[in-house]
């Protein structure tokens, strides 16, 4: 057995033996679990984990790049996507002016999508930054998911995920919705073309991200501690009105209610989503099938979409090169 | 490619501006304890029906009806959230709420439907899928989730009506179909009125501050293509005349199913696919422009009901 498979199990054993005390601490540079403090580059050096205790910090989607990918093999795709207001929507804040001040703080958006290389794999990275409306998923977070679900059939390279997500963009209303069902397209594609999909949930996975891609990985890790609902604990406390012990919904409980598959440290989580998608990788030769069937259903697909269209379609079905047949399969 | 869509469908992606009152009597409509609910539907259209229960994992789960009966003549399989009408009956259905039995009851049905090529019929009215320790401890998000790629995959035709309220995860569950439509006074949205209003005001009591925000109704989502087209309801509203809701329900019901029987079955899943790929609004590069909400699918020049075009 290897290794490391030991060193996890031993930490998803340990309790916490206090809960985390609730007062502040000093000037914000303490641990909320224990209260040791700690200098910033400490902190990050030992990638947002607590040196003393080994609670984990929330880290930026950028910070997590840099610990998944191999040396500075990281190429972002499609940051140039970015959010509308469909609704015209207004809460406390106008919905554009929340998006221009989270697009102020240097993030682009709820996700961050690109290629990379871990352990040794070419691969795609989908990484969620809570920082950005709390990690909500609206359209931009859908379609760069999709995109990156595509280029996976595309190229034949697998796919990790690390999730940190308050649920659906409220302030895109329905459409935000559908980007769980738009998601649940692309990881069916991802299942026919038998491309691996890692998912890391961090804290915290609620809402819509957990009832949608974040619970159909291949494999599931959870850090520790990183809370893993549908409905937060608040919305049920208020629903029910059932108390709910401290520990609801968090990686621990979610490993024993068998709805992950092991609770990871964040720092040997890329050795053991290298080690998931080292075996699963093939020569080339064996995923071409699957592959390329995906990639031709799909232009089957736009083919027939053009003859949808009434006068476009025949410049559209031109420059397809699909014949004038119903394109049936 | 939006200009053009608009062209052809006469949809823009901008909501339809409603005034605060008008949404909010919409979500009280859509509400409405003497509205059809699934097996009012059922009785009036169906001849036999038999009703499948359990999970086989855990328990049954009273909120969601699942089974097959005869509808035209043809086996059709159906699922609905069913609330319950008195006091007694709602707690009994919990409301509508599903927990990850009722779910995974439906998977069962969707697969006896693959088996036998059942077309499948949803009927949405949901506050939401139950909040609850209980479901989340046995997978409230995953179920949810596999119930989605399950529809997807699913070969048999695939209708989905929001025949009441359609909120949030627990009501697309079972809204990954062929065909998304809507009843005249019903909404869909991604979360209640209530849920929002505590989230994004920090105040539970300002639900109708949050509908007016969401703006859920059925011709605002029919113009983001969120549904494919909306059925009229009686003048009066569903409430009103059972019988008569379900008779306009069947026109549309029975129309769509035989056009989706004549699609290429291949074709269709590709289709099913493309409809749910397509969603979003987004800027893309230094242009302004948006990304087309989802482009209707080739046959729905005429996919309003009795060629009345949809209420707003």
């Amino acid at each position: 057995m290897p290794p490391h498979i030991h060193i996890s199990v031993d930490r998803l054993r340990r309790r916490r033996s206090t809960p985390p005390s609730k007062k502040p601490v000093g000037d914000g540079k303490a641990c909320k679990a224990c209260g040791a403090h700690f200098r910033a580059e400490e902190l990050e050096r030992n990638w947002g984990v607590c040196t003393t205790c080994d609670h984990h910090f929330p880290v930026s989607s950028s910070e997590r790049i840099t610990q998944l990918a191999d040396g500075d093999e990281w190429r972002e795709l499609w940051s140039e996507l970015a959010a509308t207001d469909p609704l015209r929507f207004t809460d406390l804040v106008p919905y554009t002016e929340r998006v221009e001040q989270a697009e102020a703080k240097g993030v682009r958006e709820a996700l961050v999508v690109g290629e990379l290389s871990v352990q040794g794999v070419p691969s795609l990275a989908a990484v969620m930054d809570f920082g950005f409306l709390g990690g909500s998923m609206g359209s931009v977070v859908g379609e760069k998911f999709a995109r990156a679900a595509d280029r996976c059939v595309e190229t034949g390279r697998p796919l990790s995920v690390i999730t940190a997500s308050g649920g659906a963009r409220m302030q895109e209303g329905v459409i935000a919705l559908m980007q769980m069902a738009k998601t649940v397209v692309a990881i069916d594609d991802l299942r026919e073309a038998a491309i691996p999909v890692v998912v890391v949930l961090a804290h915290p996975t609620t809402g819509g991200v957990w009832a949608s891609f974040a619970s159909m990985g291949d494999f599931t890790y959870a850090e520790p501690g990183a809370l893993i609902a549908f409905s937060g604990p608040r919305v049920i406390e208020q629903t029910t009105r059932e108390k709910l012990p401290p520990e609801f919904g968090l990686a621990e409980s979610q490993l024993e209610n068998g709805q992950v598959d092991a609770v990871v440290d964040r720092r040997e989580l890329p050795g053991r989503i290298g080690s998931v998608l080292n075996i699963l990788d093939r020569p080339r030769a064996d995923i071409d099938d699957g592959a390329g069937r995906i990639a031709r259903q799909g232009r089957e697909r736009a083919s027939r979409a053009a003859q949808a269209l009434p006068k476009l379609s025949r410049r559209l079905r031109g420059r397809l090169g699909t014949g004038s047949d119903g394109g049936a399969e | 490619m939006s200009r053009l869509t608009r062209r052809l469908t006469g949809r823009s992606e901008e909501a339809e501006p409603q005034d605060r009152d008008e949404v909010w009597e919409a979500i009280q409509l859509a509400r409405h304890q003497d509205r059809p609910y699934p097996l009012d539907y059922i009785d009036r259209l169906m001849t036999d029906f038999e009703e499948i229960h359990g999970d086989r994992l855990f328990s049954d789960d009273p909120a969601l009806v699942c089974g097959i009966g005869r509808y035209h003549g043809r086996p059709v399989a159906v699922i609905g959230h069913q609330k319950g009408r008195d006091t007694n009956e709602r707690t009994y259905r919990n409301f509508g709420m599903p927990g990850p039995e009722g779910y995974r009851k439906g998977m069962r049905l969707m697969e006896l439907a693959e088996k036998f090529d059942l077309d499948l019929v949803t009927l949405i009215d949901t506050p939401g899928a139950y909040p609850g320790a209980g479901a989340e401890e046995r997978g409230q998000g995953g179920a949810i989730a596999r119930s989605m790629q399950t529809m997807l995959r699913l070969r048999p035709p695939t209708v989905a009506v929001v025949i009441g309220e359609g909120s949030s995860g627990g009501a697309l569950a079972l809204g990954v179909a062929d065909r998304v439509v809507m009843l005249e006074n019903t909404t869909y949205s991604v979360i209640s009125p209530e849920g929002g209003s505590a989230i994004l005001w920090r105040d539970a009591g300002k639900a109708r501050d949050a509908a007016a925000a969401f703006k859920p109704t059925a011709s605002n989502c029919y113009r983001w293509g969120v549904a494919d087209a909306v059925v009229p309801e009686p003048a009066e509203g569903a409430h009103a005349d059972a019988d008569e809701a379900a008779r306009l329900l069947d026109a549309y019901l029975e129309r769509t199913l035989r056009e989706l029987r004549r699609v290429d079955v291949g074709q269709r899943l590709a289709r099913r696919k493309e409809r749910f790929r397509r969603i979003g609004t987004f800027r893309e590069g230094p242009h302004e422009g948006q990304v087309p909400l989802a482009d209707p699918p080739a046959d729905s020049a005429s996919e309003t009901s009795n060629g009345q075009p949809p209420a707003s």
